[in-house]
């Protein structure tokens, strides 16, 4: 009988992997779900100025870059959003603006409006681990949702449409 | 075409070790010895292949091949043609293909090396380490091909991790795979044992190299793991108990009691079951790891460029592998229960309580690594354990095991009497209570509890090893003679562990005197750091092959006479905007000045770290000795002895129990 105690304690284990397994890792809460918008006056690709307060819902704040892989994997998806009148502002986070310009240039341009956040400041504040991530912000400037890593069309039909109450 | 062909050996690898999974099982239950012999030229071919795709990533990395998507993601036209070559293991599906690579190398050396053995044995071992490549190629074929191509061909690609662009990267991982991987082998020797019925002496034999082989290599992993991490994170630390080092550590400290519980299975015939456990652990372990790491099942913010489906097959596979071994093992382990008696104060005694230590040890580390996510899984929310929890845990559960070193060296087997212990402990006890109190004031000049401590426990395993070599070589008249005479085996034991008490003397002293701290420096500025001065020379930008880098230049000095020019460096890595730290390091055998640039402000100031580390390399130094110690042990003469004798034809040997 004792010689069942490992495939046992390994039972145990593998149901824990199992639950662990069953939880998004990119799910970590933010603290700023519900929160207004942090503040940020950022530059823009076309030369103009944009700042926290114009971000007024609903849309969608997308983090992104022309270095990101991911991005580009939830491209098609964006472009397809915009095209049904979802409104996405774009923040491209850490890159060079000819870079950034001929990435939108060949692959589309789904966004509103872009502010370069050749820093990484905005970033920071709005606590963004990497690119791509996405805010849901409302009609008084409140972020709803966060989604962290590129988007999908089920987490898209899932998480931000219900939100966004627009049928896409 | 070189992706496709690639491509292609791997699947028919695959088709190759599902059949070196599957023949010789078949002729060990039927009596047919062809079945039976399919294993050797299976693991012969396997490897030929798997070797095969190997060369044809490095071919798409050396030509800069970016349709394969794993060659975009992981290289760039900048990238030096070394770290091209390193690159193939620079990401998950390389990773796995060295993973591969290293496995079917093993195979085959066991076909190569084993002739010896009796065929049924070789044939389970060889169709168990064929099932566990099956399982490897699938997931690699099915969720993470290093050979897909992508459209549109991107025209740059991404960079290999900047993290990952150093010399200690080059042979960490694949140290460290050897390890991981070598505990495969065991763990067949280990099936094979539970399947045939069979575990002797001879058995014991054979295993033991094979696994002193994978910890060495396991042991020589971790060491160049800490020696980069040291010099690439830029926060001076040598160990940081992440998820991904206790990953490696685990298997070490498991493999460690493995080794022990062997030499007393084929010394004494003792804890066979214990022994196959061990054994079946260390690779379990072993898989966990690669699970961890992989999975995002842990940690991570960069968890979600992994794929879920991934960690759905690894936790299959690891449930299929290790659930089937350990079911084996509640079935049939009832059959090792052997009757001998075993002393407390004897050399299997003193073993066995070793064993209970770094099992004991593995279980903390194992707790904490795994305690998380158990909270997260059970909606507790979300926490990290962090080191204090290990330091806490594993120093006390760690200590014992020094004074066992120099204690079993004294022991003989079977029994002995105290007054003769007593007699043999007395020398080195002496010199170890004299070290303690006088080491740390002529190397620190002060001396603390902890050290005393410390010092107290490395150079008694220090000093009991010495006295082994030397009681063994007084037997005979000429000392020259008596030395050589030792088997290679005690030298290797002797060395590994005086290797561990240097090791233990060198974290007691750097962390109890090791001094550290962050200063603001304009250029011409100094700051001291107990006996020594830094000096801020000045920091300029000097361009590198894929980064653009700014090098500091810190003068060190003591008593006004220079000891050191150091040159850190803030890199930033173009392809992927990547900031990484290179720090500097002026060190002897006995501290280490190390330097690391922080942030710039705006004025010119730097932020500077200054670090002063005691007695750092021996941290290192032990870790290389224990791994010579095991190449040592490995090439005993013993075992090749063994393998001939094996050959000479033995009747209860060749029909499977």
């Amino acid at each position: 009988m004792r010689y069942a105690i490992p495939a046992a304690l390994l039972a145990v284990l593998v149901a824990l992997f199992a639950i662990g397994l069953t939880r998004d890792p990119s799910k970590i809460p933010s603290p700023l779900i519900g929160q207004p918008a942090p503040a940020f006056t950022l530059p823009t690709l076309d030369g103009t100025t944009l700042s926290a307060s114009e971000l007024r819902g609903p849309l969608l704040v997308n983090f992104w870059a022309s270095w990101c892989t991911p991005c580009l994997q939830e491209h098609p998806l964006l472009m397809d959003l915009s095209r049904q009148g979802v409104t996405i502002i774009g923040i491209d986070y850490k890159d060079a603006p000819d870079a950034a310009s001929q990435w939108l240039a060949r692959h589309g341009n789904p966004f509103r409006r872009i502010a370069r956040d050749e820093a990484g400041r905005a970033g920071l504040d709005w606590g963004v681990y990497g690119v791509p991530e996405t805010f849901l912000i409302d009609a008084s400037g409140v972020i709803r949702h966060k989604h962290i890593g590129p988007l999908t069309r089920a987490v898209w039909d899932a998480e931000l449409a219900p939100l966004l109450k627009v049928q896409p | 075409m070189i992706a496709e062909l690639g491509h292609f050996a791997l699947i028919l690898a695959l088709g190759v070790s599902a059949l070196q999974a599957l023949l010789p099982l078949y002729g060990w239950r039927r009596g047919d010895a062809r079945a039976l012999a399919a294993g050797r030229s299976g693991a012969l071919t396997q490897f030929a292949l798997v070797a095969l795709a190997y060369v044809c990533l490095s071919l798409c990395f050396v030509n800069g091949d970016f349709s394969v998507a794993y060659v975009a993601a992981n290289s760039h036209t900048d990238l030096p043609l070394m770290y091209r070559l390193t690159a193939v293991w620079g990401g998950h599906e390389g990773s796995l293909l060295l993973w591969m690579l290293m496995l079917s190398g093993w195979t085959f050396a066991v076909s190569l090396f084993n002739r010896n053995l009796p065929d049924y044995i070789t044939a389970l071992v060889l169709a168990v380490l064929g099932a566990i490549g099956v399982g490897f190629l699938l997931f690699m074929l099915t969720t993470s091909n290093p050979f897909d191509r992508h459209f549109p061909v991107p025209l740059e690609g991404r960079d290999l991790n900047p993290l990952l662009q150093d010399p200690g990267m080059i042979i960490h991982p694949p140290m460290l795979y050897m390890g991981y991987v070598g505990f495969s082998v065991a763990f067949a020797f280990a099936i094979a044992a539970l399947l045939s019925g069979k575990l002797d002496t001879a058995w014991a034999r054979w295993t033991r190299p094979w696994t002193t082989a994978a910890w060495m290599f396991l042991t020589l992993g971790i060491t160049l793991g800490s020696w980069w991490a040291y010099h690439e994170l830029g926060w001076g630390g040598w160990w940081f108990w992440d998820p991904v080092e206790n990953a490696s550590f685990m298997p070490w400290l498991v493999g460690t009691a493995l080794i022990h519980s062997l030499a007393v299975t084929e010394k004494r015939g003792l804890l066979k079951s214990w022994t196959v456990l061990l054994a079946l652990l260390a690779f379990a372990l072993s898989l966990l790891g690669t699970f961890l790491v992989r999975s995002g099942v842990l940690v991570s913010v960069h968890a979600f460029a992994t794929d879920p489906a991934r960690g759905v097959f690894i936790l299959a596979f690891l449930t299929v592998v290790i659930g089937s071994a350990l079911g084996l093992y509640a079935w049939r382990a009832r059959i090792f229960v052997t009757t001998g008696e075993l002393q407390f104060l004897s050399r299997e005694g003193l073993l066995l309580f070793n064993n209970v230590f770094l099992v004991s040890a593995a279980a903390a580390v194992l707790l904490g690594t795994l305690y998380p996510l158990a909270i997260e899984a059970l909606n507790l929310g979300k926490l990290s354990v962090g080191p204090p929890y290990f330091n806490a845990v594993f120093v006390p559960l760690t200590a014992p095991l020094a004074v066992l070193i120099g204690l079993a060296a004294c022991v003989p087997w079977k029994n002995s009497r105290g007054r003769d212990v007593l007699r043999l402990m007395r020398g080195p006890a002496a010199f170890a209570v004299v070290c303690a109190i006088g080491l740390p004031f002529l190397l620190q000049g002060r001396n603390t509890l902890v050290a005393v401590a410390g010092t107290l426990l490395a150079t008694w395993a220090m000093a009991t090893a010495g006295q082994e070599l030397l009681r063994r070589a007084r037997s005979h008249r000429v000392l020259a003679q008596g030395l050589a005479s030792i088997p290679r085996g005690v030298w290797g034991m002797s060395l590994a562990h005086f290797g561990i008490g240097v090791f233990v003397l060198g974290v007691t002293h750097v962390s109890t005197f090791g001094a550290e701290r962050d200063v603001r420096l304009a250029p011409g500025q100094e700051a001291a750091l107990g006996a020594y001065t830094y000096r801020l020379i000045e920091v300029r930008g000097l361009p590198g092959p894929n980064y653009d880098a700014d090098v500091g230049t810190i003068e060190v000095s003591k008593d006004g006479q220079r000891l050191a020019v150091l040159q850190p460096e803030k890199r930033l890595y173009r392809a992927q905007r990547n900031v990484m730290t290179e720090a500097a390091v002026d060190h002897t055998l006995l501290r280490d000045l190390y330097v690391a640039l922080g942030e710039p402000f705006n004025n010119g100031d730097w932020s500077v770290r200054l670090y002063y580390r005691p007695t750092m390399r021996l941290v290192w130094l032990g870790g290389v000795l224990a791994f010579l110690g095991g190449l040592l042990a490995m090439s005993d003469r013993r075992y090749r002895l063994a393998q001939a004798a094996a050959r000479a034809p033995d009747p209860s040997a060749s029909a499977p129990a």
